[in-house]
């Protein structure tokens, strides 16, 4: 039975006289009660409805949704009411870190502050989860029919199946003359650098298949990598290190790094760090072109090299079967880890700075929890991987000879068949995802591989971030902003948040300092001293009542301190028997003879 | 087969022709996002640093006085009139700031012009002088061809030392020899105070609680009044001699006093014994302070050549403004736009300053003032780090005020050395610890 206004606006064209009725008012009795049968029908519905919202005093919020089912002047409710509700996961995509713990003890202040900043955090985080429902793009995906495999269908099929563009992305350059190719994209995944090991140096914008330039260095080239952005790139040639700009003009000759066999980029440091064969890790301020630190690792050869891009610490790995992390604040490594029997082939950690996977002589790949330092899973693959790859959605390549498999899920479940696989025409020198695109490129003895790879990556990019899309003045305008914030390398830390936590050793020196200077604890709490207020309020039973409650307090310092004290005893005590059970367990030599 | 790969329109994210602005999609994932803490930290780096650049503070000197300039007065209604009263006493000038130019000087005084006040209306101010008379004098200039004369002109028997005018009604009060509260239709006080006191050096309506009065006497005592009671209210006597005292215009039962021992001090009116807050960088007498009408903040002028500003419920200045030629600052006042510090000192100058520094005059653009707030919050964000706290806190001082710093807390140290020593080789609690707060009050008294 439909409501009585409902009611009223179906029959208004046959009756006209109900049509005459006066316009309601609010001091008049509802309508519907005219006829009292049809009140007395929805009696539960329209109850519901009248049901007067409570006058809340409580402050406005951002969310507050209004009352379920409130009626419009039209007489219809809305269906959804409220604000549409938020996916939980995605909230907490967004979530920095937990709620603090607010202790009874703080101050007043201190605790209003924190509530204040969690509040408004909260909201940012609502609101960019919110903002994400309205992402443009979605990330692809490959799905085979029943019982077929998706890594048996072919660059091929893929290339046709999908739309031109998309399609125009498979593509293969046949350069066999200068042998085989190492690769870099930019951060953008706009523009591709090509470095073939008999010195060959291309650089091209792939996606309109524009050559930018082409140049040969006549020297052995062992890596390439775009720095900042696609105006200049460096190439670690036979001898020395060089930087080209875009036509391939030689910028710089950088005569300090020698022999660099592997370089990586840190975009937000502006540094280049490079790992050379006389084993000497060294970092490069692009921005100022000072060496920023150079260390020794004296590990031998580095030809195994990867950044974490969580926190910028490069990753190396070496023939005894370690890989050890290096920031440039310190001469020795940070983490050493062995991670395999032989020695290690490639390193790779994923965007979140959460896995490490490596691969090594002894045909194994490993996926490790960096955070934990923890092994979380281990395959073998029959051929062993040369060159590892990982994509922003988390999609692990792995060159075996002249296969490439992609793999999905490595860390999550056990892959046990390669997402997706394709057979190159020459052995694999390097890998390398485009970012923002599902494309991986394949640097191989018989030129360069563009591979379709869905859902490889992000779909929705950052426009102030790194945006394809951008025009020479945006990229300019990025340009100053990005040199204005870059970080120091001071700031490279295994934990990038440690820059927010609470100094207290520094704190606590201080305090020190100044209650040797002062004589005193300027800090300690003061001992509670009863107000002797008139009008009545100190009479003689509350007053014993408040020195009770103060002896009490001090006797409940020193009740604490005596348990606390007895405690340890106790503790100590058990671990001295523990020990003298364990010496006269242990049977000595000569007990044997002993009856 | 199910295929999806990437492919984007361009025509999606590329502007559609050169008027558009650009298109920047946003996509605010974490992950996208990384050292999002060290960056933010560079940004207030940054900004701390160029707010340093950008700290310009003098804006202008008004001169025109012929001699040093000894009390100032703000206009109640119009923000571009300031009143100034000078030593000579012979010249009360009124000032347009706008255009940085005297709009109108009077004869006001022989000898002295030691107080000054605007009638709430903004239509008639008063003054008094070493002459022992108050003027009350209409705001506009008098007509071509007309005489500058006082519209009322009270003459009391003893010298005047400070006057101030009731928030609401006709009523003002003076202080010299005691305190008097008279009504603008009359010619003798309706009131007077006295409490045992040879003078009083200032005297302050409460802006909220209007019947509620303070004033500062000779004999190390702030005195609180009620003007609808015959007596006073209560006092506090410390331990040296105040010397003016502001009321703070939004918690208005706090007052903050500046003292010959170099500090200011902020009580609770309804709690007198010890104060709320003690203010201390001065290296000389504090002469003058007056509140910010937000109440947040107050700026006070020294013996010692510079004017400091002071958080409400901090102990130390948040900034400190010089000049080499400005001499002792006699007198201060806060316009009453929260932007802008006036300053009157001895060598006959009134300075205009910006009450924060690195502000920027003028209209600000939308963007300019979202890009300013930002820097804002990540300075608080990040105003307790080594490193940009250092540079947020450098302040240059000149030689002399620097090196007497140095000294008062050399001073400063040995006296606290000594007190502990003999704490420590005499019975436990017989010297207990006396704080800073503590110090400075010898008693209070009803």
């Amino acid at each position: 039975m439909a409501s009585a206004g409902e009611a009223n606006v179906s029959v208004s064209h046959v009756e006209k006289k109900e049509k005459k009725q006066t316009p309601a008012r609010y001091w008049k009795e509802p309508r519907g009660e005219k006829d009292g049968n049809d009140h007395e029908e929805d009696g539960g519905k329209t109850l519901h409805q009248e049901e007067p919202r409570p006058q809340t005093t409580k402050k406005r919020k951002q969310d507050e949704s209004p009352a379920v089912g409130k009626k419009f002047i039209s007489g219809k409710s809305d269906p959804f009411p409220g604000q549409a509700p938020i996916p939980e996961d995605r909230v907490q995509k967004f979530k920095r870190k937990d709620k603090t713990k607010k202790h009874r003890r703080q101050h007043y202040k201190l605790k209003a502050m924190i509530t204040c900043s969690e509040e408004v955090s909260e909201m940012a985080q609502k609101q960019a989860a919110k903002f994400d429902l309205l992402l443009p793009e979605d990330a692809g995906f490959l799905e085979g029919e029943e019982e077929e495999d998706t890594c048996l269908i072919s660059q091929e099929d893929i290339a046709d199946a999908v739309d031109i563009t998309a399609g125009a992305k498979y593509f293969n350059l046949k350069l066999s003359q200068f042998g085989p190719y190492r690769l870099d994209y930019s951060r953008t995944g706009r523009h591709l650098l090509l470095g073939g090991r008999r010195g060959h140096v291309a650089c091209v914008d792939w996606l309109s298949k524009q050559l930018m330039c082409e140049i040969n260095v006549m020297e052995t080239v062992n890596d390439v990598k775009w720095l900042h952005s696609e105006a200049m790139y460096a190439v670690a040639q036979k001898k020395w290190l060089y930087i080209y700009d875009s036509n391939g003009i030689e910028l710089h000759c950088i005569r300090k790094f020698n022999d660099v066999l592997r370089m990586q980029y840190l975009p937000y440091h502006f540094l280049l760090a490079t790992a050379s064969a006389k084993s000497f890790l060294q970092y490069l301020d692009v921005s100022v072109g000072k060496e920023v630190a150079a260390i020794c690792t004296k590990t031998g050869r580095l030809d195994v090299m990867c950044q974490n891009p969580h926190n910028a610490i490069i990753h190396l790995g070496h023939p005894n079967g370690t890989v050890t992390l290096w920031s440039p604040n310190q001469k020795e490594a940070l983490v050493k880890m062995l991670c395999h029997q032989g020695a290690v082939r490639s390193v790779t950690v994923d965007k979140s700075g959460i896995y490490m996977v490596t691969s090594g002589m002894d045909k194994k790949l490993k996926v490790y929890d960096i955070r934990a330092l923890k092994p979380l899973k281990s395959y073998f693959l029959p051929a062993g991987a040369s060159c590892l790859s990982l994509s922003h959605r988390g999609l692990l390549s792995a060159a075996t000879g002249d296969i490439v498999q992609v793999y999905k899920d490595v860390w999550s479940t056990a892959a046990t068949k390669p997402y997706m696989a394709h057979r190159t025409r020459g052995a694999v020198w390097g890998l390398h995802f485009c970012p923002f695109e599902d494309v991986l490129g394949v640097g191989h003895g018989d030129g360069f591989t563009s591979m379709l790879v869905p859902g490889a990556g992000e779909p929705n990019f950052d426009g102030l971030d790194a945006n394809p899309y951008r025009s020479a003045k945006q990229r300019q305008e990025w340009e100053v902003k990005a040199l204005l914030e870059k970080i120091q390398p001071e700031l490279i830390t295994l934990d990038p948040n440690e820059l927010g936590q609470v100094d207290r050793a520094t704190f606590e020196q201080r305090h020190k300092d100044r209650v040797e200077a002062l004589g005193y604890d300027p800090l300690a709490q003061k001992r509670f001293i009863p107000k002797y207020k008139k009008k009545g309020r100190s009479s003689a039973g509350s007053i014993e009542r408040r020195k009770k409650q103060v002896a009490h307090e001090d006797q409940r310092d020193i009740i604490r301190q005596t348990v606390e004290d007895k405690v340890k005893m106790e503790k100590q005590r058990n671990e001295r028997e523990k020990k003298k059970a364990v010496l006269n367990s242990s049977r000595a030599a000569l007990d044997r003879f002993k009856k | 087969m199910k295929v999806k790969v990437l492919s984007r329109n361009p025509d999606d994210y590329v502007r559609e022709t050169k008027l558009d602005i650009q298109r920047v999609p946003r996509n605010y994932d974490p992950t996208l996002h990384p050292f999002e803490l060290s960056r933010e930290y560079t940004r207030a780096l940054n900004a701390t640093k160029l707010e340093r650049v950008f700290a310009k503070p003098f804006l202008a000197s008004l001169d025109g006085h012929r001699d040093g300039v000894n009390c100032m007065a703000k206009h109640t209604k119009s923000l571009s009139t300031f009143l100034s009263g000078s030593c000579d006493g012979e010249v009360a000038i009124m000032w347009n700031l706008t255009k940085h130019e005297c709009v109108r000087t009077l004869q006001a005084h022989e000898g002295f012009v030691r107080g000054m006040v605007v009638r709430y209306c903004g239509t008639s101010f008063f003054t008094v002088g070493d002459d022992k008379t108050i003027k009350q004098w209409k705001m506009e200039a008098p007509g071509y061809g007309e005489e500058e004369e006082p519209l009322n002109t009270i003459l009391g028997k003893t010298v005047f030392t400070g006057l101030d005018h009731h928030w609401q009604e006709g009523v003002f009060a003076t202080c010299g020899q005691q305190v008097d509260i008279w009504d603008e239709q009359r010619s003798s006080p309706i009131r007077s105070f006295t409490w045992g006191v040879e003078s009083f050096s200032s005297i302050r309506f409460n802006p909220v609680e209007t019947e509620i009065l303070a004033s500062c006497a000779s004999d190390r005592s702030i005195v609180l009044y009620d003007m609808r009671e015959s007596a006073p209210l209560k006092k506090v006597i410390m331990t040296m001699r105040s010397n003016t005292l502001c009321w703070n215009p939004m918690e208005a039962y706090y007052f903050t006093c500046s003292n010959e021992d170099y500090n200011l001090y902020t009580y609770d009116m309804r709690y007198l014994d010890q104060p709320v807050t003690v203010h201390m960088d001065h290296v000389s007498a504090v002469l003058d302070v007056d509140y910010s009408p937000t109440g947040r903040e107050f700026v006070s002028a020294s013996f010692d050549k510079t004017i400091r500003i002071f958080p409400k419920d901090v102990g130390h200045s948040r900034e400190v403004y010089h000049t080499k030629r400005m001499q002792h600052v006699i007198c201060v006042k806060w316009s009453s736009d929260n932007k802008y510090v006036l300053s009157g000192s001895d060598e006959m100058n009134i300075r205009l300053w910006k009450a924060y520094a690195a502000e920027k005059l003028g209209v600000l653009a939308p963007r300019e003032r979202q890009a300013i707030n930002y820097n804002q919050k990540l300075k608080e964000k990040f105003q307790h780090h080594p490193q940009i706290r250092r540079i947020s806190h450098h302040r240059h001082l000149p030689k002399s005020i620097y090196h007497q710093t140095k000294e008062l807390r050399i001073m400063k140290e040995a006296r606290r050395r000594k007190e502990r020593n003999v704490r420590k080789h005499s019975r436990p609690g017989t010297v207990p610890v006396v704080s800073e707060k503590e110090k400075h009050v010898v008693t209070v008294v009803k």
